[in-house]
């Protein structure tokens, strides 16, 4: 890996992080319509699961296509949980980051463990993905095809409010999170050690690094923000499906918002999400023809590989006098 | 279990492993020479079928003489995408190329979708119901035609690139790339016609699936993890691997069929992909590194 990536962490201020927190908060309240709440709700949800590829992809180099597993797996765990046993979806979230992290880390072991990378882990965890949806395609325990619906009872103690606002609020603390998650990750030991490893590693297994384990590490981290995305989008769609759970277009829009937005980087994927939400509504109101966004985005993606590798977001560090420290991995 | 029945599943399994070596054999040879992953090629399969498709209904072009049409096209189409696009912004790295050419199936599939809408289409021709009596069961002859011609497109590349000058320049490239430019070849073209190739395979098999097939812009999603399937388990960049591999694949997924059920049935193929890629990636056929 020639291309050196040191300014892909580039150093946020607090103050920023601040600004963009206050315009996160602002926003429902300047755009009050159901319309543009919705569209806020899925920009910070893809934010959270693109951002749940970046912390594997992005900050390890561990280039998946198989992270909607992880999100399906969250999905159905909240939603079993709730339906078959009577959990609560607050618990349920708890128990979604632990069975996307349980996924994710079955996955990593055993892939890692037979020495895959590249490319070929890219195809693995796509073959895993494929086995989840046709178990839970065939078992009655998750609904087969037919999926699993959830009652509608209003109420705060069920996680559905009359409000959309509310649900707003909810994934913005949990976007806010996955965010702070990455920004930790920038900072930390860990973070560098996962850098060492994703610009080279047998050079990261020659200083002494444990790349296994810390492949492994940051595939359970990334799991478990994934399947709190997954229990999230039950709660709020109050429906899942093997199709929805298990598809390959969700993978590919994680990995599209963080690598269009900046993979490695802390803001990308949330960039590259806002991007995505405008780019869909704004095809959709110009021709009613499906698929306009995606041909953009697809366009984009590739203009994005060959010319700016560290994604949009360093359009904006170009313009802002560079503030990167020292010590960045 | 009736022997009939059993004969019937082998039968079938073998007509729908013609059908995926047909469609692998040329994601292999991309992978061979190239070492890239094209994430495209179900698009390309995709783009292929409806050329097929509208050279019956708007230009009443049977589908077998297509293939005088197609492979050229799609040759034509794959030289010169790699030589202006994949191979230019991939900066030689190919984690970098398998994302480009996710973002060109993206790309193509959403354009596919917004010309030629969401649904199915199918083509009717004249030979479409006859059938041909082999043992216990009835095949329909067009299937027999795509099993047969897959066989000879497969073994005909592997011929090829073994005998053939261009072959053997695909062969020194694929194995030593720095030697092959040492020597006077021209390596970047040799990417191309290898990218050029792999797609013309596309080309005929478009023109072989699309009198037994259906045709829609993700159509490309149900080929793509199969045709990865027999590639790794074939040995990557082998041609008889593939047609082994495609061979094993459709048995696989006709006995699965037959014992799992529909649903489950479908489980084998992926387990297969997983098992080879964490026990011997190299395929039954791929050469040691």
């Amino acid at each position: 890996m020639s291309q050196s990536r040191s300014g892909a962490s580039h150093s946020v201020t607090w103050k920023l992080h601040l600004a963009i927190l206050i315009c996160a908060l602002a926003y429902p309240f300047l755009f009050t319509s159901n319309f543009a709440i919705n569209l806020g709700v899925m920009a910070l949800f893809y934010a959270l699961i693109g951002q749940s590829w970046n912390l594997s992809g992005g900050f390890a180099g561990q280039l998946s296509f198989g992270h909607v597993g992880f999100f399906g797996f969250g999905a159905y765990a909240s939603t079993i949980l709730q339906l078959r046993y009577g959990v609560s979806p607050w618990l349920g979230l708890p128990a979604a980051a632990l069975a996307g992290a349980a996924s994710a880390g079955f996955v990593a072991i055993l892939s890692f463990r037979a020495g895959l990378k590249g490319s070929y882990f890219a195809l693995i965890t796509l073959a895993f993905v494929e086995v989840f949806k046709i178990i839970s395609n065939s078992v009655e325990f998750t609904g087969a095809g037919l999926g699993l619906l959830i009652p509608k009872k209003i109420g705060f103690e069920n996680f559905q409010f009359k409000d959309r606002l509310a649900f707003y609020l909810i994934i913005l603390i949990l976007t806010a999170l996955s965010v702070a998650t990455a920004e930790w990750l920038r900072r930390s030991r860990f973070g560098a050690r996962l850098a060492a490893i994703r610009e080279n590693e047998e050079a990261a297994q020659a200083l002494g690094i444990d790349v296994f384990t810390e492949k492994v590490k940051i595939m359970l981290l990334s799991g478990a923000v994934c399947g709190t995305g997954g229990c999230f989008f039950a709660q709020y769609f109050l429906y899942i499906d093997p199709s929805i759970a298990f598809g390959l277009d969700k993978s590919v829009e994680m990995l599209l918002v963080s690598m269009i937005g900046g993979q490695g980087t802390v803001y990308g994927p949330l960039l590259g999400s806002i991007l995505l939400a405008i780019l869909s509504e704004g095809t959709r109101s110009i021709s009613q023809v499906q698929g306009l966004s995606l041909v953009l985005y697809g366009g984009l993606l590739i203009v994005i590989i060959a010319f700016l590798p560290h994604g949009l977001i360093e359009l904006f560090k170009k313009i802002k006098p560079s503030q990167s420290r020292g010590t960045d991995a | 279990m009736d022997s009939a029945i059993i004969i019937s599943a082998i039968l079938n399994g073998l007509l729908l492993g013609g059908i995926y070596t047909l469609v692998s054999c040329g994601l292999t040879l991309i992978y061979g020479v190239l070492h890239i992953i094209n994430f495209a090629h179900g698009s390309f399969l995709m783009l292929s079928m409806f050329g097929v498709y509208y050279l019956l209904t708007l230009g009443q072009v049977d589908p077998y003489l297509s293939i005088f049409i197609m492979v050229p096209v799609m040759y034509i189409t794959g030289y010169l995408l790699f030589k202006w696009l994949i191979g230019k912004l991939s900066n030689g790295r190919d984690e970098n190329i398998l994302l480009i050419t996710l973002g060109i199936s993206i790309f193509i599939e959403n354009l596919a979708l917004m010309f030629f809408k969401g649904d199915s289409r199918t083509i009717s021709v004249a030979y479409s119901d006859q059938m041909v009596e082999v043992g216990p069961t009835l095949i329909p002859l067009t299937k027999l035609i795509s099993f047969a011609c897959a066989m000879l497109l497969c073994s005909g590349l592997g011929l090829f690139i073994k005998y053939t000058d261009t072959g053997k320049s695909i062969r020194a490239v694929a194995k030593e790339k720095m030697g092959a430019r040492l020597v006077g070849l021209d390596v970047d073209k040799i990417y191309a016609v290898s990218f050029g190739i792999g797609l013309a395979t596309l080309g005929a098999a478009a023109c072989l699936l699309m009198p037994i097939f259906y045709v829609s812009p993700t159509i490309g999603h149900v080929f793509i993890l199969v045709a990865f399937t027999v590639v790794v388990l074939g040995g990557m960049g082998s041609f008889l691997g593939a047609l082994v591999g495609g061979l094993i694949v459709g048995l696989t997924e006709s006995f699965g069929g037959l014992y799992l059920g529909e649903s489950l049935g479908q489980i084998g193929i992926s387990v297969i992909f997983i098992l080879i890629l964490l026990l011997r990636p190299v395929g039954l056929f791929g050469a040691k590194k």
